[in-house]
């Protein structure tokens, strides 16, 4: 009945063997590949460096989980840290002032602008602000006229001054927010290079004068290896509280954020997926960490083993298996994890090294007909099959709704495999087999 | 000069003098030592990690001087210095591509400046009518340059823009036309048959042109051009790059991937925010400011 079945999981559960702890040796290649995808990310080179040899010398001795390679173990192991790295605790805005000032910042085109307006709808919908967005770009053309229009599509006021003194437009900009109640004033900046002393001074400035509850630096998403430098030397002039990514909504791997976040240990706040002024997101360390690795399909393999491969269950059946103890119940067991795990062939899938199996279709429902039949068996008879006569067959396929021969031919398979299960046994004590910890024969 | 010393200017501000050790450093000769420094030196230039290991195989197996074989491999992959072309044909049209953010629309006022300042008879067009305020910031650069900005309100049919400005182009004996597109990402299909139907529009009205379509990229960002310009040459044929914000720190090597990939040259560089901040590209003077 599922002689194929029985081949191809045992074909790819022989992949899927533990290999002892993690060795430098063993996870050379994986080594290889994870700074290479963190490169070509754009995580910067020193960081790769840095954030790989504490993760690596962290990893060294770890006991690899059954199933799973070393390479594999190791990936998971990165990201794990990653969303570490990434996480931590102030991921909202810490807004305690009256009126609470938030001040953007960040180099030319990144978005500023656009962030300050999502902000202020932000606060706005989800938290009952009042905000106030005060335009305090007076350098770039039509920077002023570009805040005061996306004020009006999200109806928050735009406070312009006399679009001249950029100091004087902030200071009066707080004053205009404490009288009319505006709780929540957003500052948007120009555009500058870390590198522009003059430009600095005066962002610099402008947080002196309106000392903010929150600065943060807009980060383009897209942005490469020198973009870290900018993001620590805004942090080291004005002690930015966090930062926003933007443009994520492409497909840029977005390694800055790593990058910035190791270099100046503050988090990111928020993340921006597109022009539209609700296109604003908090941000997920772990969707981050993902998009950055880019190995999502070895992570989740390892997780969905870790997770669903429930680990006393699977020592006591293999206990089982070899003393040839094997029942239905066991076998039900078997399918309750092979269950959990999604469908079989999604499993199947996510196995490195079996594109062989890839265009072998197996018979989801295969699986679900000898669920049935097992299902209407009596707990005598699942832990005790030898007792299942004519009678009981006729019984048990009228329950589940299959034929008779079904029932025959499943319970054949099971006689087969409880001899194979010996002949396994035997075959270890002479060392000639691996651990077979997960065999349907 | 003017563009070196920005260049230097940048360069010795982060790099505290590292590159100038590096290359002092391989002078006497190869290890893997020494390679290893000029991997770094590349990967933080943002050259990339594949276009670095074909740098330095190259290393490693050609013999002569350490130094000048680097250089040499940096100025091969970029080749000879290409310039702008105009249309036998007047008018001359060139549209400016890229995402968001990149540098567009201060590009394209920037060239209307220097071709104006050179005689020309020059229009922008602006065909942005989705981001805020996009018209009104070509507006300004036209005020700047002294050109005529053909623009229609906000949320107009862009390639009616487009239309109108070439038409005018072509009954007024207007000799060049800079039209400023939207930012868009080119993960988005949609507006990229936008930007298709621009171009459909310019050469149904003159034939081979856009004489240039040149994608704008900023000098910040990293690996992400690559596709960018894969997918922006596929979409509308790009002719060339604009390479900005090349006064910051950034080098900009990710351009040695894309000339070596997709054969597609650096024309201009940005250097400042200022109307005569925009300069030819010189791939030595490049070299040299990514190898100082
Ligand atoms: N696709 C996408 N575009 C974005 C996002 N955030 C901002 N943009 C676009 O990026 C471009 C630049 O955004 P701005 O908000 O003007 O950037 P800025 O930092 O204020 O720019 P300067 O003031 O010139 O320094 C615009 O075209 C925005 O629409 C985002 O999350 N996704
Ligand atoms: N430092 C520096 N800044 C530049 C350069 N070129 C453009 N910028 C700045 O970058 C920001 C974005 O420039 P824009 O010309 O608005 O970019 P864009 O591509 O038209 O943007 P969207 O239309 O929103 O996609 C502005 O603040 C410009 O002043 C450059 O060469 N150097
Ligand atoms: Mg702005
Ligand atoms: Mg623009």
């Amino acid at each position: 009945m599922f002689e194929n079945l029985q081949e191809r999981l045992s074909e790819a559960f022989k992949l899927l063997k533990g290999k002892g702890k993690i060795t430098e040796n063993n996870v050379r290649e994986a080594l290889r590949q994870v700074k290479m995808s963190l490169l070509s990310a754009d995580v910067n080179y020193k960081v790769v460096k840095e954030f790989m040899d504490k993760v690596t010398s962290k990893a060294l001795g770890e006991k690899v989980i059954k199933s799973v390679t070393p390479d594999q173990q190791f990936v998971k192991i990165v990201n794990d840290e990653l969303i570490d790295l990434l996480g931590g605790k102030e991921h909202g805005l810490d807004l305690k002032s009256r009126p609470s000032i938030i001040l953007m910042v960040g180099l030319q085109g990144s978005g500023k602008t656009t962030v300050a307006a999502k902000l202020a709808f932000w606060l706005k919908k989800k938290s009952g602000r009042n905000p106030l967005l005060v335009a305090d770009d007076i350098y770039r053309p039509a920077a002023i006229e570009q805040l005061e229009i996306l004020g009006k599509s999200i109806d928050v006021p735009v406070f312009v001054g006399d679009r001249k003194d950029s100091y004087k437009i902030a200071k009066e900009a707080v004053n205009f927010a404490t009288m009319k109640g505006n709780d929540v004033v957003i500052v948007d900046t120009a555009g500058r290079l870390q590198i522009d002393e003059e430009m600095m001074k005066e962002v610099e400035k402008i947080a002196d004068l309106t000392k903010p509850d929150e600065i943060l630096m807009v980060l383009d998403s897209m942005a490469g290896q020198d973009v870290v430098n900018a993001a620590a030397e805004f942090d080291r002039r004005l002690t930015i509280t966090g930062f926003v990514v933007t443009k994520l909504d492409g497909d840029s791997r977005g390694g800055v954020a790593l990058s910035a976040k190791y270099v100046t240990g503050k988090s990111i706040k928020f993340v921006g997926v597109g022009e539209k002024l609700d296109q604003l997101d908090v941000f997920y360390p772990d969707r981050m960490a993902s998009r950055i690795l880019g190995m999502g399909d070895v992570v989740s393999l390892v997780e969905k083993v870790q997770e669903n491969l429930d680990k006393k269950k699977m020592e006591e059946m293999e206990k089982r298996l070899r003393k040839a103890q094997f029942t239905f119940d066991d076998f039900q067991e078997q399918l309750k994890q092979v269950k959990k795990m999604g469908s079989l062939s999604s499993v199947l899938e996510m196995i490195p090294g079996v594109p062989k199996m890839k265009n072998i279709k197996v018979d989801e429902d295969q699986l679900v007909h000898v669920e049935a039949i097992i299902n209407s068996m009596t707990k005598e008879e699942r832990a005790n099959p030898g007792i299942i006569n004519f009678s009981r067959k006729k019984r048990i396929a009228a329950g589940s709704g299959r034929t008779l021969s079904e029932v025959s031919k499943l319970i054949k398979s099971y006689e087969n495999m409880k001899k194979m299960i010996k002949q396994f046994g035997k075959l270890e004590k002479r060392g000639k087999l691996g651990k077979f910890p997960f065999q349907f024969k | 000069m003017a563009m070196l010393n920005f260049l230097k200017r940048g360069l010795k501000k982060t790099k505290d003098g590292f590159f100038g050790r590096a290359i002092s450093m391989i002078k006497g000769g190869i290890t893997a030592e020494k390679l290893e420094d000029i991997q770094e030196l590349l990967l933080l230039s943002d050259v990339g990690p594949e276009t670095s290991e074909y740098i330095i195989e190259k290393m490693r197996k050609e013999k002569g001087d350490p130094v000048e074989v680097l250089r040499n491999t940096l100025i091969d992959l970029l080749g000879i210095d290409e310039r702008l072309k105009f249309s036998q044909i007047p008018p001359t049209v060139y549209t400016l591509v890229g995402v968001n953010g990149s540098g567009k629309t201060t590009t394209a006022g920037k060239l209307a400046w220097r071709f104006k300042r050179d005689g020309k008879r020059v229009i922008l067009a602006a065909a942005d009518t989705f981001r805020a305020a996009a018209i009104e910031q070509l507006k300004e650069w036209g005020k700047r340059a002294g050109v005529p900005v053909i623009a229609h309100q906000m949320g107009a049919d862009v390639g009616a823009v487009a239309y109108d400005a070439v038409k005018h182009a072509i009954s007024n004996g207007i000799d060049l036309v800079i039209i400023d597109t939207a930012g868009r990402l080119h993960t988005k299909d949609n507006l990229m048959r936008e930007l298709e139907k621009i171009h459909k529009v310019i050469s149904k009205l003159s034939s081979n042109q856009p004489t240039e379509t040149l994608l704008v990229l900023d000098a910040t960002i990293g690996q992400n051009a690559i596709q960018q310009a894969r997918i922006f040459d596929k979409s509308v044929g790009l002719t060339g790059i604009v390479l900005t914000k090349l006064d910051g720190t950034a080098k900009g090597g990710m351009i040695l991937s894309i000339k070596k990939e997709l054969g597609i040259p650096v024309k201009l560089i940005g250097i400042g925010e200022s109307v005569e901040d925009l300069r030819d590209f010189d791939t030595f003077k490049f070299v040299d400011a990514l190898l100082e």
